[in-house]
């Protein structure tokens, strides 16, 4: 019997806003523990919540975003269980009543593309940091965090493989950048995932017990765990055993996952309305309003840039993958409109550049201005394109015009016909056997002299010149 | 006359007229505290030295001739909203040192409008009672007859405002707990609309039920306090931004037009005292005296009030006091290493016995499995009672009842049987289901002596037009000049 994986897909998004979702306490990362804090998201008593409207609009991007169906009215409600760092007992999320329903997105898989629905989006608040003082018998509890706004976008069990499971995930986090509500950097965790998996037999229709997979810290990660996952099921399968619904931790440096807590463990949140915050209601004019605000979503930039610009769909893929690089080769196009010269020098060079550097295109030391005119005075002969890599390494160095180093180093291009004559004419004296060779038959040796004449110009020789007035001497 | 025994008006003309100081006014009341305290157990917390410091402050504002209706006028405080440096007990042992970082949004408006801050009072416990004998620091005796309780919740601001120890006090209603306590010890207590008042600093009961409201020697203290405490809140998302009227100018005489309900229900209820009937019946005799006119009105639903209360409120209770857990702040059972273990033995150690049947009936109704059953079942009941009350507001402006079933107990007289504890709030409780303002004025005496309530009822927002009544109710009786003899 063949079995296929089904999976759906639990993203928790932090929001970028500056303040906590309840309080105004600042959301900024790194502060030292518990000074981002205020009686309110402590959970001290007779404080009460305040919504901030930032996380709605934030939210509202999201779900239009991802075609969901917004409601007019929502609730938030209490998810009660007893923790150190949930200073409340309970986390204020929603529930019954989610802010975004029955939504999409189309995710590309190798060769085919596929819709995966949007259950449902919701807002909720983060929870405290815990450490473990390893010497002593204690337990240190940071409050920094509580209250940071989430944002948790749940799957239908649409994903049929780790891949697709891995895309839709990039997809999101593409998404949630470029509206600019979330770093969806996932090993600092401000993008998680967890995963719900089953397998049944092909062709059926109902669904095996699931796991929940829990600690999917990279995407790396989110595909080898449910790998792992999917082999262990059908194994327990394979050998007449069956699949136990359970909650489990995958270890990342064992590759390896083990059970956190079986059904039977599972917690009654006691999910209740929350009578501290009205229902929320969101008019169509806010929801307009918002919907003005969208920038142009990465599959939307993706095809227009295959059909505009005529790039591959790879490479298309690859400049629309973050908004900064979108920009920044629409950027480039402004001065130099040769798209695909453009698109294979950002994915080559300025990509390997970066990569190696440890940056982010943002923090790019050649700005898209210096790119473009580099690739215009290639354009223009004024240097060839081995020089061009000279100069491209010196701007990654100085953050320097290139124009300005050209002159500086005096690597303008010669073509002057005249001049290049003059060396040429030197080379073929100094080298009187390889001229006879040459003539004899031996014309490989055309490179040879190619080579002589620009060491003699430290490569500034325009190399078409150059190869025309060679062949015109030698052929005498 | 003694000054303690003044009124926050009367006191007010005074201060103003310079014929007294705040210094002398509060030194009284803080004498008159020593005095009585002992018999009476109001307070938790007597800030005696912050509010001489007050005092002085207010005197020194009135010189300059700024003055509000409550500059230097000693208030006593519901242990239940937080006081800036000032303990703040809840009247429970898991918050017995709790000192809050801050005001509550009511008593930032009581401090800037130069009120002094006598102290704090006694209650039952987080709120949870009727007696304030859950109370898990002190007992507070009715000041009508020490042997009975003050009713409950507020029972300390009841007493300490019939036995003069404040010239008002603020208390919190969720099912009753301003209005009973008040007609157990014949003052006037009012229970705003839900959103009136902001909670912000209020310990949390049950959130969608409690307000906090004034308890006064009179009507027209209640109006003044009003206008102190009512108003939009941003930082109570349940607060309603809705401009406040100035309650004292509805202190008129006159009722021409007005119309007073009388549900149908309420008069079959058992265990209805007939002292207690009697009264209520003389007191709408009287109001139609007046020239209100009187119409009957059904409350069809009242008869599931009291069961959907006791799921609501214990629900939501159940969520608000998990933050007690020993982690933060408050008490903690420090000899426990394992987590569980701490959390289990702080809130044996911390919780009394109310509090903690409360929290497993909460815990109870919000299980997977009964959440159907009971906690939305009593929402829905929730909501067919408001809609009773809109109807029954249809033909009239205002609604009378008995505020409770029977007169003050005795002491430990109810303590071991919880259910009859929660009947004592049968008529109260729709109130805050339903989130219309109540008020308890007095309105007679039992043979044995012990006073007795009557409550008006009013619709959203109208809290003018029960303050006319009740005023106009006061003017024609003297019930509420009489004091119990200490």
């Amino acid at each position: 019997m063949e079995f296929e994986p089904v999976i759906g897909l639990e993203v928790h998004a932090q929001l970028k806003t500056d303040t906590k979702i309840f309080c105004n306490c600042s959301t900024s990362f790194g502060a030292p523990p518990n000074t981002h804090t205020c009686p309110v998201c402590l959970g001290m008593p007779g404080m009460l919540p305040v919504l901030n409207k930032k996380v709605v609009e934030y939210t509202i991007k999201m779900a239009l975003a991802t075609n969901c169906k917004i409601e007019h009215k929502s609730r938030f409600a209490r998810k009660n269980y007893f923790y150190p760092d949930l200073p409340k007992g309970y986390q204020i999320s929603q529930y019954e009543f989610p802010i975004a329903q029955f939504g999409y997105i189309d995710i590309e898989v190798g060769d085919y593309s596929k819709r995966v629905g949007i259950t449902r989006i919701h807002m909720e608040e983060d929870a405290g940091k815990l450490s473990h003082d390893p010497g002593r018998p204690i337990s240190l509890v940071d409050f920094n965090r509580t209250g940071v706004p989430l944002m948790e976008i749940v799957s239908e069990p649409d994903i049929r493989s780790p891949e697709e499971a891995g895309n839709y995930l990039r997809q999101m986090r593409s998404i949630v950048r470029y509206l600019g509500i979330c770093d969806g950097n996932m090993e600092e965790g401000s993008f998680r995932c967890d995963a719900n998996v089953s397998i049944r037999a092909i062709g059926t229709e109902q669904f095996g017990t699931r796991a929940e997979l829990k600690n999917l810290n990279s995407f790396k990660h989110v595909e080898k765990a449910l790998h792992y996952e999917i082999n262990r099921q059908k194994e327990i399968v394979f050998h007449g055993g069956k699949v136990v619904q359970e909650t489990r931790l995958w270890d990342p440096v064992a590759n390896s996952s083990k059970s956190m807590r079986g059904k039977e463990e599972a917690h009654d949140y006691r999910y209740f309305p929350d009578p501290d915050l009205l229902p929320l209601i969101i008019d169509e004019n806010w929801i307009d309003a918002v919907r003005k605000t969208l920038p142009e979503l990465p599959a939307e930039k993706k095809k227009r840039f295959i059909t505009e610009y005529g790039l591959p769909s790879y490479d298309a893929d690859v400049l629309t993958a973050s908004l900064a690089t979108a920009n920044y080769f629409e950027d480039c196009l402004k001065i130099f409109p040769g798209s695909k010269t453009v698109s294979n020098w950002i994915m080559g060079s300025l990509m390997g550049l970066l990569n190696a550097e440890g940056k982010t295109i943002e923090q790019s030391p050649i700005s898209s201005q210096n790119l473009a005119q580099l690739l215009r005075l290639i354009k223009e002969g004024v240097i060839s394109g081995k020089i061009a890599k000279v100069i491209f390494e010196d701007m990654a160095k100085t953050e320097r015009a290139p124009d300005k180093i050209v002159k500086e180093k005096g690597l303008v291009q010669v073509t002057d016909v005249s001049a290049i004559e003059k060396i040429i004419l030197k080379v073929l004296a100094d080298n009187a056997k390889e001229v006879d060779d040459y003539r004899n038959g031996k014309t490989k040796l055309l490179g040879f002299f190619v080579g002589q004449v620009m060491k003699n110009t430290k490569g500034k020789a325009n190399p078409k010149i150059v190869n025309d007035v060679l062949k015109e001497k030698l052929g005498k | 006359m003694n000054l303690y025994e003044l009124t926050i008006h009367e006191a007010h003309n005074l201060l103003k007229s310079r014929e007294i100081s705040s210094q002398e006014l509060t030194k009284s009341v803080l004498d008159r505290v020593e005095s009585v305290e002992p018999r009476v157990g109001s307070y938790i917390t007597v800030a005696g030295e912050t509010a001489m410091t007050q005092a002085e402050l207010a005197d020194k504002a009135i010189a300059k001739g700024n003055i509000t209706h409550l500059t230097g006028i000693p208030l006593a405080i519901k242990d239940l909203i937080c006081t800036k440096d000032l303990r703040t007990t809840c009247a429970s042992k898991i918050l017995e040192n709790f000192v809050p970082p801050y005001d509550a949004f009511v008593i930032k408006k009581l401090k800037k409008a130069g009120a002094v801050i006598v102290g704090k009072v006694n209650m039952d416990e987080f709120a949870m009672g009727s007696s304030t004998e859950h109370s898990g620091i002190k007992l507070t005796n009715n000041p009508w007859d020490l042997s009975y309780i003050p009713g409950g919740s507020s029972g300390g601001s009841a007493a300490a405002v019939a036995a003069d120890m404040c010239l008002g006090s603020l208390g919190s209603d969720t099912g009753g707990s301003i209005r009973q306590p008040a007609s157990y010890c014949g003052v006037v207590g009012m229970k705003p609309t839900y959103g009136r008042v902001s909670r912000f600093g209020l310990v949390a009961f049950a959130s969608s039920l409690d307000q906090i409201g004034p308890l006064t020697k009179n009507v027209t203290d209640c109006a003044v306090l009003m206008n102190a405490i009512s108003g939009y809140d941003a930082g109570d998302s349940t607060s309603v931004p809705m401009d406040v009227p100035d309650y004292t100018t509805f202190l008129e005489k006159g009722l021409k037009g007005v119309k007073i309900g009388i549900p149908r229900e309420y008069n079959a209820l058992s265990g209805l005292d007939a002292e207690v009937s009697e009264a209520v019946k003389n007191a709408v005799k009287t109001i139609e005296g007046i020239g209100a006119e009187c119409v009957e009105v059904s409350l069809p639903h009242s008869e599931y009030a009291v069961a959907a209360y006791y799921v609501i409120a214990p629900s939501e209770a159940s969520s608000n006091l998990a933050r007690y857990d020993g982690v933060k702040y408050g008490l903690r059972d420090k000899n426990k290493n394992d987590l569980i273990e701490m959390y289990k033995s702080t809130r044996s150690m911390g919780f009394g016995s109310e509090v903690k049947r409360r929290i497993i009936i909460g815990t109870y109704c919000l299980s997977a499995g009964y959440y159907d059953a009971y906690y939305r079942k009593a929402s829905q009941v929730r909501t067919l009672i408001t809609e009773d009350f809109k109807k029954a507001f249809k033909s009239c402006d205002v609604l009378l009842s008995p505020v409770a079933p029977t007169p003050a107990f005795k002491t430990g007289e109810r303590t071991e049987d919880p259910l009859k504890m929660y009947l004592s709030d049968i008529f109260t409780l729709s109130a805050n289901l339903a989130g219309i303002p109540g008020m308890s004025v007095p309105c007679g005496f039992s043979s044995q002596g012990l006073p007795i309530g009557l409550q008006i009822i009013g619709k959203h927002f109208n809290e003018e037009k029960m303050i006319k009544v009740a005023y106009n109710f006061e003017q024609a009786t003297d019930f509420h000049n009489k004091k119990p003899v200490l």
